[in-house]
């Protein structure tokens, strides 16, 4: 009588593997820092700069290629109280629930005027909404108004532009005047980091 | 023939093989599938949703708009110290040095062109200070090169200058000769 054949089954050890793979999880949970659903892609220009952008009290004034400027102030509770006084300042009072989902956005190109129906849309509504920039002419600088409201709030804020590479100059050159009309001498410009080796012969 | 193909065998009291003097296995096995199901699942969405390049930046100063009352002691530079950069809107950097019969030189940026001519200029002439002159329709990641040329170089003064009419004019002038050349 034939012996059944003795399938042991091939035991593979996934202890290992199994230790490497919550080593992983513990590493990238410690280290991670959550990206913020970008408004807009920019595709920044690249340089050799290696200075790192501050990950707290930062403003990011991203700047798309058709030259419209979305802001983008760090921290939910000083964009609470931040909408709280535009309002004041412009005559719109904001409900709480529009504070709380101006508390969650990230960044946002609307007028003070379009905000509130804008804050009452879903999250998901609000990605199909093609929104005009902050208005920055010298008629009516609501940019201005925001950057003042926010750095009365927290005077630390630090100011970064994000524009895009293709953006023509003036563009910039508006922004830059507007940051200096309020005595903002020191800002940063956010590039990629260039691969390219540093200097050559 | 009662044989087991699958990789994975858990102890089953019902089933007949089990039973078997040859299958003997410690009746304690816990099944670790759903942790390491879990653990991956995490590792997978933490290593997606991690920044990993940190956007870089490039720190500038600019002077503070002159108050209109303020009488403004407006340094002036020494015009064999002073180079100006004009940012074409054909991606090449039209430099020219001093004030009074100036030549202009239509370079590339980085280090094919730009760069290697600060870092000479920078060694040959102390104190020498940059002018940069964008044009209103000039890409601004040309700004970005040029300040990064200028970093790289090791000078540190240099101004972000509105254009004047001279430099319009020799800057159109020098745009048509470079059209009309070879």
């Amino acid at each position: 009588m034939r012996k059944a054949p003795s399938f042991s089954s091939p035991q593979l050890d996934m202890n290992p593997m199994v230790d490497m793979a919550f080593l992983l999880v513990t590493f990238f949970m410690l280290t991670t820092t959550f990206k913020m659903p970008q408004v807009l892609s920019v595709n920044t220009p690249a340089s050799f700069a290696d200075t790192r952008l501050p990950e707290k009290d930062v403003i990011i004034l991203t700047v798309s290629p058709e030259g419209l400027v979305f802001l983008d102030v760090d921290g939910k509770f000083t964009r609470q109280k931040l909408i709280g006084r535009m309002g004041d300042r412009y005559n719109i009072a904001f409900n709480d629930d529009q504070r709380a989902a101006f508390g969650l956005l990230g960044g946002f190109g609307m007028p003070v005027e379009g905000l509130s129906s804008f804050l009452d849309l879903t999250p998901e509504q609000r990605k199909s909404v093609a929104q005009p920039g902050i208005p920055m002419d010298s008629a009516q600088n609501q940019l201005a108004d925001w950057l003042i409201q926010a750095r009365l709030i927290n005077p630390a804020f630090r100011l970064a532009i994000r524009a895009d590479r293709n953006v023509p100059y003036s563009m910039v050159d508006q922004l830059i005047q507007t940051l200096l009309d309020q005595n903002i001498t020191r800002f940063n410009l956010i590039t990629d980091p260039k691969a390219e080796k540093a200097m050559e012969p | 023939m009662n044989t087991h193909y699958s990789n994975s065998h858990l102890f089953d009291p019902d089933d007949p093989s089990d039973r078997d003097a040859r299958h003997t296995q410690p009746p304690v096995d816990m099944d670790m599938n759903p942790m390491v199901d879990m653990a991956f699942l995490l590792l997978t969405f933490f290593m997606l949703a991690t920044t990993f390049s940190q956007p870089r930046t490039m720190e500038i100063v600019m002077p503070p708009k002159p108050e209109p009352q303020m009488d403004l002691l407006e340094q002036p530079i020494k015009e064999s110290k002073a180079l100006t950069v004009i940012l074409g809107n054909d991606d090449q950097a039209h430099w020219y040095r001093g004030v009074t019969e100036p030549e202009l030189h239509i370079i590339p940026y980085g280090a094919a062109g730009l760069r290697p001519m600060l870092v000479r200029l920078n060694s040959e002439v102390p104190e020498l200070v940059v002018l940069i002159k964008p044009l209103p329709d000039s890409r601004y990641e040309n700004l970005v090169d040029v300040l990064d040329d200028l970093t790289l170089a090791g000078i540190e003064r240099y101004a972000l200058v509105e254009l004047s009419d001279v430099d319009e004019a020799l800057y159109r002038a020098g745009k048509t000769l470079q059209n009309s050349g070879p």
